[in-house]
């Protein structure tokens, strides 16, 4: 008994440690990046090139998955609504919904899905073919050439490809609400900007750049310290995955959390 | 002038004594072959020039600097002065054969469009590639990869270059070529480089002298009729390439192994 006690003691440590050393890693690896922004070369050419790959690319899949969102949260609250007559509220839920919590929150699952992990599995690559050496012994520096660019982008595109969410969901939800429901069009659009507020759109677009750079440097993190091989380029790109994810619901709850209580 | 030490270097890596209080020195525009079995650490001794790894113990000198001191601007200025062509050639997949070779050319040095373009040609043909500028990494061969690489680590006529196995995997014109290339840059710009090699008959024609490393060690070095006429046993097996003498006894060979 005391044997197992003790054994599960020690791996409970053993993954605090990892934890810290993985926080530690991401936070070290951030702040390298932003003291590296501006060093030359800027490497402009490269900031754009990633944030097509992460903005205009992830366009089509955004658009849609949030169609659907919003298509469902306007059945979804059709549904009780309709039992107590105040369907017109359909319009306020959806909107609010939509911007304070499921646009920024599914657009960055999204994205850490797809560009993440492409992130991953590139530097994961770079770093075991020696590529990642030859850029060192070429004299540049890994974190401003690779990680720079993919920071910066993600930053910059996360938000902006979240308010395109918010637009196509709240969109999905207005044509069940005037075609579906028969809601008129003037009164759907009135109770859905009437009750949105700067607040709304503020709170959501601060976690979506926090949501950004927690996609970005993950991913960077987990490609740059692939070892062993295809084998752990794919394990790598699992973990980044899992971890992103872990780490924005996190950083959801803890946002929601402060501006509930703070920001008022 | 010593251009490159290795003083008393010690590296473990993976839990396993890589190099063991290892001594190495390259003199102005020698050109020093290492030779050794796979696994020794060669690529490992390169890899402590360029700082890629630092020694647990020992130093690391180049041109008299304290290559462990060296930080930011100085450390890359001392990139920029030594070549490395990696063993895997290294070359970045996501550009063209002509922006791999010009990349330090166009990144780091102010400089016309026109005049890279010149200088990657140039570099190109050195290797004997022609009109592969536009190419991918991934749509050449092996051999072509290499000499890419080799291209690469010459375009900026650094004054030092380390080779890692540059003739393994060409054929054996092209190996030649490479060798001849060698020897020119050796001849005509004076650079100083280590040749890293399996491949006696081109360690033979590069060699200013020959090293040989064995277990994290250099045990021999002479030049090469000396290393030819070694009397030492583990030079002798290895350059005789036979599958028995003292290298192989007393630790796994591939038949005791399965044993
Ligand atoms: N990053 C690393 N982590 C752990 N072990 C390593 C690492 N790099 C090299 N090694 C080990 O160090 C030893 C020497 O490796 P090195 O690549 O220098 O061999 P080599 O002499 O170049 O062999 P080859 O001729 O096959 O290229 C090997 O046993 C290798 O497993
Ligand atoms: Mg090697």
């Amino acid at each position: 008994m005391f044997l197992l006690r003790k054994t599960f003691y020690m791996a409970l440590g053993a993954k605090v440690l990892s934890l810290v050393h993985f926080i530690g890693g991401i936070v070290s690896l951030g702040l390298q990046a932003v003291v590296l922004i501006p060093a030359r070369p800027l490497g402009g050419g490269r900031i754009f090139e990633q944030a097509k790959k992460v903005g205009v690319d992830s366009l089509p899949i955004v658009a849609l998955v949030s169609f659907f969102i919003g298509v469902i949260l306007a059945l979804q609250t059709a549904y009780i609504m309709q039992k107590m007559s105040s369907e017109i509220y359909i319009a306020s839920i959806v909107a609010v919904s939509l911007t304070r919590e499921l646009g920024p929150v599914i657009t960055a699952l999204i994205v850490a899905g797809r560009s993440g992990a492409g992130i991953t599995a590139e530097l994961g690559t770079m770093a075991v073919t020696e590529q990642v050496d030859a850029l060192v012994t070429l004299g540049s520096n890994p974190i401003k050439y690779l990680v720079v660019p993919r920071f910066l982008s993600m930053t910059f595109m996360l938000p902006i490809l979240t308010l395109f969410a918010n637009a196509i969901g709240i969109f999905g939800g207005y044509l069940i609400g005037v075609y579906h429901l028969s809601i008129r069009s003037s009164l759907y659009m009135n109770m859905t900007f009437g009750t949105l507020v700067y607040k709304d759109l503020f709170t959501g677009l601060v976690k979506t750049i926090v949501f950004g750079m927690i996609i970005a440097l993950v991913a960077c993190y987990e490609g740059l310290n692939v070892r062993g091989g295809a084998e752990g380029v794919g394990k790598a790109t699992t973990m980044s995955v899992v971890n992103t994810f872990i780490m924005i619901i996190a950083a959801d709850c803890f946002f929601t959390a402060l501006f509930y209580f703070f920001v008022k | 002038m010593a251009m490159i030490e290795l003083i008393n270097v010690s590296k473990n890596l993976g839990g396993k004594q890589v190099l063991d209080h290892m001594g190495l020195t390259v003199e102005e525009g020698e050109t020093k072959v290492i030779i050794g079995r796979s696994g020794v650490g060669k690529s490992v001794t390169l890899k402590h020039i360029v700082r890629l790894l630092e020694p647990d113990e020992g130093n690391v000198r180049v041109e008299g600097r304290d290559v462990l001191a060296l930080h930011g601007r100085e450390l890359n200025e001392l990139h920029m002065e030594i070549g490395l062509v990696f063993q895997g050639g290294a070359l970045f997949d996501s550009l063209t054969v002509g922006e791999n070779v010009g990349f330090i050319l166009r990144e780091h040095m102010n400089m016309a469009q026109s005049e890279i373009d010149k200088r990657v040609k140039e570099s190109l043909a050195l290797v004997g590639l022609y009109d592969v500028e536009l190419y991918m990494p991934a749509d050449l061969s092996g051999g072509m990869k290499k000499r890419v690489a080799l291209a690469r680590a010459i375009c900026t006529r650094p004054k030092i270059i380390l080779y890692d196995e540059p003739t393994t995997g060409v054929d054996p014109i092209t190996a030649d070529a490479i060798n001849q290339l060698i020897d020119e840059l050796h001849d005509k710009l004076k650079v100083t480089s280590i040749v890293v090699t399996h491949d006696m008959r081109s360690a033979y024609k590069v060699a200013d002298r020959i090293a040989m490393l064995y277990e994290g060690k250099i045990i021999a070095e002479g030049t090469p009729d000396e290393i030819r006429y070694s009397h030492n046993p583990y030079v002798h097996q290895f350059i005789t390439g036979a599958a028995h003498g003292p290298i192989t006894d007393g630790q796994n060979s591939v038949s005791t192994n399965a044993g």
